[in-house]
């Protein structure tokens, strides 16, 4: 048995880490999350990432890339999500996801590599409001030029390529082309999201869009599961270090019964969600018959237990935790976001229902 | 990754599988009889697949700890409904004889606790010492060459089958708490030993009180030193659990609250359809594939040797949890049928009350909790606790 990260993938996770680290502290988050005005992302991390080969993950070695799966994507989602990384990834990475699997030759020649080495950033564009995000659902038609809108598309303003669901398959837009972004205030400063309106804008089909749509959306679940993973772990463990040192009554407040159940819960929780987040990842790559339904689990799973830890984590904090200066509201906005992106928790729980045949 | 043993094994699980083949079902078919059981139970021990961890002179297969062998032999032995080997009444007695017994207890006890001809019960609980069990005030004094035990158990399993007990006493009055304890075997079937049957919420009786008046063992009969039974009580079979098999439990029961939820009808059509009934269902299937892919994976980190972190800490408290959830939704399918306890769904009523007893029994939830927050997350001891809880 074998269900465990190989050598080269913790390799690949100390690297991150390390960069991370040093990078991405508390004090540069915030630095980012403050910026008047409109959120930004962090340009100077995304290229130090890209340059480390972040975006090359899921890039097949013919275009350039590492090669790897859904495994591998998985573990970087779950550690930029423990550090709260202000960097548009998630787009980026299910574009190339999309791109990988449903392209042509000369689609994937074109767009791969230079989506590898972080030259141009690319998003997806799914939801269509009203709790509409999976493929059944998409209105948007790709027929004679792309007309309508679509919401939460991350970093949208900023990219160069976006790959939108469209009732025919997914379809590729340049930038340039006829759409207008809105950037919306989401709450979560370190994802920003925008509201795209296509008017007519010219699109090109990847070919294999309509065969691989839903694959790429479990892709989706399993990448929100794992940054949910990520983040909620960070909240525990930051909890726990603050009951430690945090005194009341002449002793550690991690001393009163009340509080250390509390924490036991948050613990709970989060802990033994890893191994669904996991197994869908693994199942995305090695398991074809199980891989939507234990994805939708995971989404549903994950980021119901993120928005709970993250509400616990600022009761745990106590005042301190409800202020802008400290990282709980950062989290607990990155859990919202994740429980509203492509769909809430209720509908991927009726979904793996259907799925499981009930 | 992968979730199944890996090529390595596939060998293994076929030979264990060729085995049960030619010795089970037995050549006369009666699964039930005693003596096909210990049939089995002795070939499959000769052949390395049973009572691994216990050395051949003891009537064990004396073989290398091995999660995967170990873990297969289990999951091929339940698919054939063929003997595991259980020790009746409580093994719990065999690894501890091993480590602490003299030579003498090892030969006179272990390999009859294998066969079955010796049944323990575990001597530990007491009215006033549960999860603080260094309180208990059952006591034995050492009368020339016996000890003389007066006292009182309780919860004790299985009492009114067993022959033997394994028993903590406390041996010297005067010494402070956890040094005063022994840890002491003793015959049952005594005139000085009463065992009362406790009659559970469920109408079942697995436990029992265990009087001790006077009751007699020779003195050659405690385990261990003389005022350390506390640390006596300390040690485990070398660890061939993966906590595999303690999940189908769950997983058991929740196939079942599906298959039900389909049969029974409400506002006319099956319940699994109501989208209450069928959210709340995905909720538990998803923590319920929480606990299973999280015990693969630790599973495949001791295999490994590698760090489990603080899951390995958890999943008692996870599955009680479960457990309590899963019997919440089964009443909320059976509804009226809730208060029939005469009708078709008395099972589901039954567990609603037995999920209770995984909260009590073997440390209760809140004793869990503090065992995640000490071991787990690393929070510094509970300060009510007295020193070596």
């Amino acid at each position: 048995m074998n269900f465990l990260l190989s050598d080269d993938q913790l390799a690949l996770l100390t690297s991150i880490e390390d960069l991370l680290r040093d990078r991405c502290d508390s004090l540069r988050v915030h630095k980012i999350f403050d910026v008047e005005g409109e959120a930004q992302y962090d340009s100077e991390l995304w290229a130090a990432l890209a340059d480390m080969g972040l975006p090359a993950i899921f890039v097949p070695e013919e275009q350039g890339g590492l090669g790897l799966g859904m495994v591998d994507l998985a573990i970087v989602a779950e550690l930029l999500g423990a550090y709260a990384a202000p960097v548009p990834w998630l787009g980026h990475a299910l574009a190339i996801v999309a791109i990988a699997l449903g392209g042509s030759d000369a689609q994937k020649a074109k767009w791969l590599p230079r989506l590898a080495a972080g030259e141009i950033l690319a998003t997806v564009a799914f939801g269509e409001g009203k709790g509409a995000w999976l493929p059944g659902e998409w209105q948007l038609s790709a027929a004679g030029g792309l007309i309508g809108t679509k919401l939460l598309v991350p970093n949208a303003a900023e990219a160069d390529l976006i790959v939108v669901g469209v009732a025919e398959g997914l379809a590729l837009v340049e930038k340039g082309a006829a759409y207008s972004t809105q950037r919306i205030d989401s709450g979560d400063r370190t994802r920003p999201v925008d509201t795209v309106v296509f008017d007519g804008a010219e699109i090109e089909l990847l070919t294999d869009g309509l065969a691989v749509r839903d694959r790429l959306i479990d892709a989706a679940a399993v990448l929100i599961a794992a940054d949910a993973f990520g983040g909620a772990e960070r909240c525990v463990t930051m909890s726990v270090d603050y009951a430690r040192v945090r005194e009341q009554y002449g002793q550690p407040v991690a001393g009163f019964q009340g509080l250390r159940y509390q924490l036991v819960e948050m613990a709970l929780a989060t802990e033994p969600a890893r191994g669904l987040y996991w197994y869908a990842a693994h199942a995305w790559d090695a398991l074809p018959e199980k891989a939507a339904h234990a994805a939708a689990q995971a989404k549903a799973h994950l980021t119901d237990t993120y928005l709970q830890v993250t509400r616990d984590t600022v009761e745990a904090h106590g005042g301190i935790g409800f202020t802008w200066e400290h990282d709980t509201h950062i989290y607990m906005k990155r859990a919202m976001l994740d429980w509203a992106w492509l769909g809430s928790p209720g509908r991927h729980r009726l979904r793996a229902a259907d799925l499981a045949g009930w | 990754m992968e979730l199944g043993f890996g090529a390595e094994y596939d060998a293994f699980r076929q030979e264990v599988r060729d085995f049960i083949g030619q010795h089970w079902p037995p050549a006369d078919g009666n699964l039930k009889s005693r003596e096909n059981e210990r049939a089995f139970v002795i070939a499959a021990t000769e052949r390395g697949y049973l009572h691994r961890a216990i050395p051949k002179r003891f009537g064990g297969s004396e073989q290398a700890a091995d999660i995967g062998k170990a873990e297969i032999i289990r999951e091929e032995l339940t698919k054939a409904r063929a003997p595991a080997g259980r020790i009746p009444g409580n093994g719990l007695v065999v690894p501890t004889l091993l480590e602490w017994g003299t030579e003498d207890q090892k030969d006179r006890f272990i390999a009859p606790t294998l066969r079955g001809d010796i049944v323990w019960a575990q001597g530990f609980s007491e009215p006033n010492a549960g999860s603080d069990l260094a309180s208990l005030r059952t006591k034995a004094e050492l009368v020339g060459d016996k000890w003389i035990i007066n006292g009182q158990k309780i919860w004790t399993t299985h009492a009114h089958k067993a022959t033997h007990m394994f028993c903590l006493v406390r041996t010297e009055p005067d010494a402070p708490k956890h040094a005063g304890i022994s840890y002491l075997l003793i015959d049952i079937r005594q005139p000085g030993v009463t065992v009362r049957p406790l009659v559970q919420m469920t109408r079942q009786k697995e436990f029992n009180e265990v009087f001790f008046d006077n009751a007699e063992t020779p003195a050659d009969m405690l385990v261990g030193e003389r005022g350390r039974g506390w640390n006596v009580t300390r040690s485990t079979l070398k660890h061939e659990r993966s906590g595999i098999s303690s999940m189908t439990w769950s997983l058991s029961m929740f196939r079942d609250l599906v298959k039900m939820a389909k049969e029974v009808e409400r506002d006319g059509a099956p319940a699994i359809k109501d989208p209450r009934i069928r959210e709340e269902l995905a909720a538990i299937e998803g923590q319920l594939m929480s606990l299973t892919y999280s015990t693969y994976r630790a599973t495949s980190h001791d295999m490994h040797d590698r760090d489990i972190g603080p899951f390995q800490t958890m999943p008692k408290l996870y599955m009680t949890e479960l457990a309590g959830r899963i019997s919440r939704l089964a009443r909320d399918i059976i509804e009226d049928d809730f208060t029939d306890m005469g009708g078709a769904r008395l099972k589901w009523i039954e567990r609603f009350m037995i999920s209770l007893s995984m909260s009590i029994a073997g440390g209760t939830s809140n004793i869990q909790r503090n065992i995640i927050a000490e071991r787990g997350l690393g929070l510094p001891r509970d300060r009510s606790q007295g020193a070596g809880a």
